[in-house]
């Protein structure tokens, strides 16, 4: 169905998903406002199926070797952007020599917001905490101190103000999941809400 | 067959009416087939498709009071904007795009909010509250407009709605004329309510945390920032 008078005004990229649009800016996307918690008092832990439970303190996971990120990132409000540049720490370091017993994870975050991941899309390079964007420390509205990065998936995915990797043997829907958005979240499929 | 729509699924809107709000800004009543209501403060996807077969797609807010006949949508003007400069300067009755939705279940108000409830709007940030006060939500009313050109729904808030103009207040205006600020959102502070807060992320970040700096419960502020 084509819409009268309606005409492209936008540059097209073969690296934006269906449905999304290029943007320069970082626009914003939270429920609530930004929490802001001072790095004394900041840890990260994973706990829950997982053997043994390892907790880190701010400098502990600014001590975990560093990677730089660039990735392209995508928001289910349509927009995307580019080459974002990220500094973090790989999942799969926070992993290492520790026993997964359970298929799914749940980053829980200051402020209380939750999403859930199957353990596949957070391991084998997929995914961060990262705490730097574009060479400085990450900005508060933007996840910091430091925030999932699971650039693949839809970036509500990837939470803001993360503190804890919850793992678990069942799939447990977090914030949005219950709200009517998409389980999994793939842009490539425009898995945006339930039922897409 | 069945002939059950599901949210998920797009389907062609005939523009029905249209009606400038401001300069820049206008409202469309859709007719959607099949549609069956939403929840104030939710929105929907809507998608163009040009004569090369180039597509966008945008989410808008409902403006209309949830159950109250076809949706409408208010859309404002985006410098450099793709979406919105068509729906604004270019559509016009009979007009087809396609839509899907209502989504979202976070930013909605429904009869059963019980605690005081106070909405602050910047801009287009109206334009969900609006569904909340048309869909009966008595609440206490902050906006934030460059100018009274910009002021969305101006003839229709409530007469009680504190408003401030940010660049340039009416001639002889003696009310707020600054961004919202503490000094502000202390004034119209309501102990315990329930706070939704829309507009550009700015915006949206500022009201938020300075409303926690007042003591404002984080729980019970619900945000939605445009772009």
């Amino acid at each position: 169905m084509i819409t009268r008078g309606f005409h492209r005004r936008r540059e097209h990229d073969a690296r934006l998903p269906p449905g999304q649009y290029l943007e320069h800016d970082f626009p914003v996307l939270s429920a609530g406002p930004t929490p802001h918690t001072p790095l004394e008092e900041w840890d990260l832990a994973i706990t829950g199926a997982i053997d043994p439970e390892r907790k880190w303190s701010w400098d502990e996971l600014q001590a975990l070797p560093r990677e730089e990120i660039t990735v392209d990132i995508h928001c289910v409000t349509t927009w995307s952007k580019l080459d974002t540049s990220w500094t973090g720490v790989s999942v799969d370091t926070l992993l290492d020599d520790v026993e997964l017993l359970g298929g799914y994870v749940t980053a829980l975050c200051d402020g209380g917001y939750t999403t859930n991941l199957p353990v596949e899309d957070v391991t084998g390079g997929k995914a961060w905490i990262a705490y730097g964007y574009d060479g400085d420390e990450l900005e508060p509205e933007h996840g910091g101190p430091a925030r999932l990065l699971v650039p693949h998936l839809y970036l509500w995915k990837s939470a803001k103000w993360v503190r804890r990797l919850i793992f678990s043997e069942d799939d447990e829907p977090g914030f949005w999941e219950t709200l009517g958005y998409h389980d999994r979240g793939d842009p490539w499929l425009e898995q945006r809400y339930q039922g897409d | 067959m069945s002939s059950v729509t599901r949210a998920t699924d797009w389907r062609l809107a005939t523009v029905a009416r249209i009606a400038p709000e401001t300069p820049r800004a206008a409202t469309l009543t859709l007719d959607v087939p099949g549609w069956d209501g939403h929840r104030a403060g939710q929105h929907v996807d809507v998608r163009l498709t040009a004569d090369d077969g180039y597509r966008a797609q945008r989410s808008y807010s409902i403006a209309s009071a949830p159950n109250d006949g076809p949706p409408q949508i208010t859309v404002v003007e985006v410098d450099g904007g793709e979406v919105s400069p068509w729906m604004v300067d270019v559509a016009r009755d009979g007009d087809m795009f396609e839509v899907r939705g209502p989504f979202g279940g976070w930013f909605v108000w429904d009869a059963s909010v019980t605690e005081p409830v106070l909405l602050i709007g910047g801009g287009s940030g109206l334009v969900p509250l609006m569904s909340m006060l048309r869909g009966g939500a008595r609440a206490r009313l902050l906006v934030s407009a460059r100018e009274p050109d910009d002021l969305l729904y101006a003839s229709e808030l409530p007469p009680e709605t504190i408003r401030t103009y940010t660049r340039h207040p009416p001639r002889g205006w003696t009310g707020y004329a600054r961004r919202v600020d503490r000094a502000m959102l202390h004034d119209v502070h309501l102990p315990g309510a329930r706070v939704y807060v829309c507009g550009s992320t700015p915006f949206v970040e500022s009201v938020a945390n300075d409303l926690v700096a007042l003591g404002h419960d984080p729980a019970a502020i619900r945000t939605e920032r445009f772009g």
